[in-house]
């Protein structure tokens, strides 16, 4: 039987990907064994393993409720802030494992920094938005220069360099992300975890998100979710396709890993038949 | 068919929803007129009976037993320090425990719950029983005697669940978005409380605290529970006798002569001055940092 072919017209073409030779070589990053995340005893997430290499972007797709939101929290241990959430496995960082009992969670989260779905600006000005990170983390030298240094990293330097006292509520809403990858980009972190950054946002600022990747990935490790597999496709160097297993019994579901491969493999022969479905558009 | 031309059917007579529609209407103007309309009553009748008496005498004079003499202002400075008194206690305390009770309680803990529940029933408890409990455990238990403090704290209770019931909702307010995003800072758990999600939630905490203060001021029924005297003929001090304007207010209002009722609507439109004043720098504060998300 022919491998699976993938009419090339239907998704966006993978742009800037790196071979999957060439991301393996790079130094991991993260190292997944065995993941499994439930909320209050319900599974949500089960028998993840995958890498994250040094300056790649690794994307996350998959239909709702396939767990990878609820999995991009696990490399901060953002999911120790619900009650209820319970990850067991190991999620190795520079092969430290993060859930060890001595490892402090606030320690892990100024090496990781996180983007949300949804422009979370403080409500304060734009300059004390990227203060805040480098003052509760006592960060010596100059703050004007750091905030500058943020900014520009962030492509927001230029619209906003003559009022950065004032609220960053003011911003739009494709600034306000920026914003808030730029306050991200303040305390020098080693890796940006994107959950879903462009899905509130139009196209124009979506484009301009995915260029900052491009960018950003020379000196950061990205992750990131996404519903859109255009984007997947145009950002990422590897993906990972998820997808709901529902049980035969109790009809329970819960996310699982199916496929995980440099994104110009998954996006045109991928091995499992789920992923093809999906990226084709034939499901989800 | 021209264009002005309309169907029938919306050009005719109202149909009978339109007709319920403006019955309703008038039904709630009406409701809202009682509930203001006695209100305006109230304060025109207070106003008018009270203007005559309203008098520098009145503000700067002390009690007398001639009722053109008599004045108010050992009551009215009691109030200040009794309103003063208030917020030094309840605010600290009341905003510490709003703090705890939705950042830090864990809801799934039973005492969590009970304290929750607690807290709201304190909040509706009659404010006369919280005077017997000052009187047992403030004045007497611990010995503070019938002083301006011993007042002060006991409205301090009185109000104590309102500012922290206030102030939860405030901190609820703050989305948690907020917080999330701190935290992937690497902000500790203090850190995005005291840093962003306390000043975020300062202005409905203030204008909660206040409406709060307002409440204390002009309670009657504890003070007169644990002492404040009719008669105080000096300036009160935090440890020394006093008496407070409402208190002032229901003595006068009792004495026979006619002369008494009309300084007693006197000092019940300063005693109205003094809460819409602070009323109004709560809605000012609250329109002024009111936030939008």
């Amino acid at each position: 039987m022919e491998a699976p072919r993938i009419d090339s017209g239907r998704i966006a073409e993978v742009s800037h990907g790196l071979d999957r030779s060439e991301v393996e070589r790079r130094e991991k990053v993260f190292s997944v064994s065995d993941l499994s995340v439930a909320y209050h005893g319900n599974v949500a997430l089960d028998g993840v393993a995958l890498d994250v290499h040094k300056n790649t972007v690794t994307a996350f797709i998959g239909p709702s409720g396939c767990g990878k939101s609820t999995f991009i929290r696990c490399f901060n241990r953002m999911n120790d802030l619900i009650p209820g959430a319970k990850v067991a496995g190991t999620v190795l960082y520079h092969g430290q494992d993060l859930y060890a009992r001595d490892v402090d969670a606030v320690e892990i989260r100024r090496r990781i920094g996180m983007v949300f779905q949804k422009p979370n600006p403080f409500p304060k000005s734009i300059y004390d938005n990227i203060a805040f990170g480098p003052r509760v983390l006592g960060m010596r030298g100059s703050m004007d220069d750091r905030v500058e240094q943020a900014l520009r990293q962030a492509a927001l330097w230029d619209e906003v360099k003559d009022r950065l006292k004032d609220g960053a509520l003011g911003l739009s809403g494709g600034q306000q992300q920026r914003l808030c990858i730029a306050r991200a980009l303040a305390v020098n972190p080693d890796v940006i975890l994107m959950d879903e950054p462009a899905s509130a946002l139009d196209p124009i600022s979506t484009t301009r998100i995915e260029d900052l990747m491009h960018e950003l990935k020379r000196d950061y490790t990205i992750v990131i979710v996404t519903h859109n597999m255009q984007q997947a496709a145009r950002v990422a160097d590897m993906t990972a396709f998820f997808s709901v297993l529902v049980d035969d019994e109790g009809g329970r579901r819960h996310g699982i890993l199916v496929e995980y491969d440099s994104t110009t493999k998954i996006f045109t022969t991928p091995s499992d038949k789920r992923t093809e479905d999906y990226v084709t558009g034939r499901f989800g | 068919m021209t264009s002005t031309a309309l169907p029938s059917s919306i050009q005719g007579g109202k149909p009978r929803r339109a007709w319920r529609n403006r019955v309703f209407k008038l039904a709630m103007l009406f409701c809202m007129f009682v509930a203001f309309g006695t209100l305006v009553v109230l304060l025109v009748d207070t106003i008018v009976t009270g203007w005559p008496a309203l008098s520098e005498q009145l503000l700067t004079g002390l009690p007398s037993t001639l009722p053109e003499e008599a004045g108010a202002r050992p009551a009215i400075l009691a109030t200040l320090y009794l309103g003063a008194l208030v917020l030094l206690f309840s605010v600290p305390i009341g905003v510490l425990t709003a703090i705890y009770l939705e950042e830090y309680a864990n809801r799934e803990r039973w005492w969590n719950r009970a304290i929750e529940v607690n807290i709201q029933n304190l909040a509706a408890v009659p404010a006369i029983v919280y005077g017997i409990l000052g009187l047992a455990f403030i004045v007497r238990g611990i010995g503070v005697g019938r002083v301006v403090l011993a007042g002060g704290l006991i409205l301090t209770l009185v109000v104590l669940p309102t500012v922290v019931v206030a102030s939860r909702e405030a901190i609820r307010a703050v989305p948690d978005s907020i917080r999330q995003g701190a935290f992937a800072l690497g902000a500790t758990k203090w850190q995005v409380v005291w840093r962003q999600v306390l000043p975020a939630a300062i202005p409905g905490i203030a204008t909660g605290s206040i409406l709060a203060l307002s409440r204390a001021v002009g309670e009657t029924a504890p003070l007169i529970m644990v002492g404040a005297i009719t008669y105080v003929a000096f300036n009160p001090t935090l440890l020394g006798p006093y008496t407070a304007l409402p208190v002032q207010i229901y003595n006068w209002t009792k004495q026979p002569d006619a002369d008494f009722q009309t300084l007693a609507a006197a000092g019940a439109i300063i005693l109205l001055v003094i809460v819409l004043s602070m009323n109004a720098v709560a809605i000012f504060l609250r329109n002024r940092y009111r936030k939008q998300w």
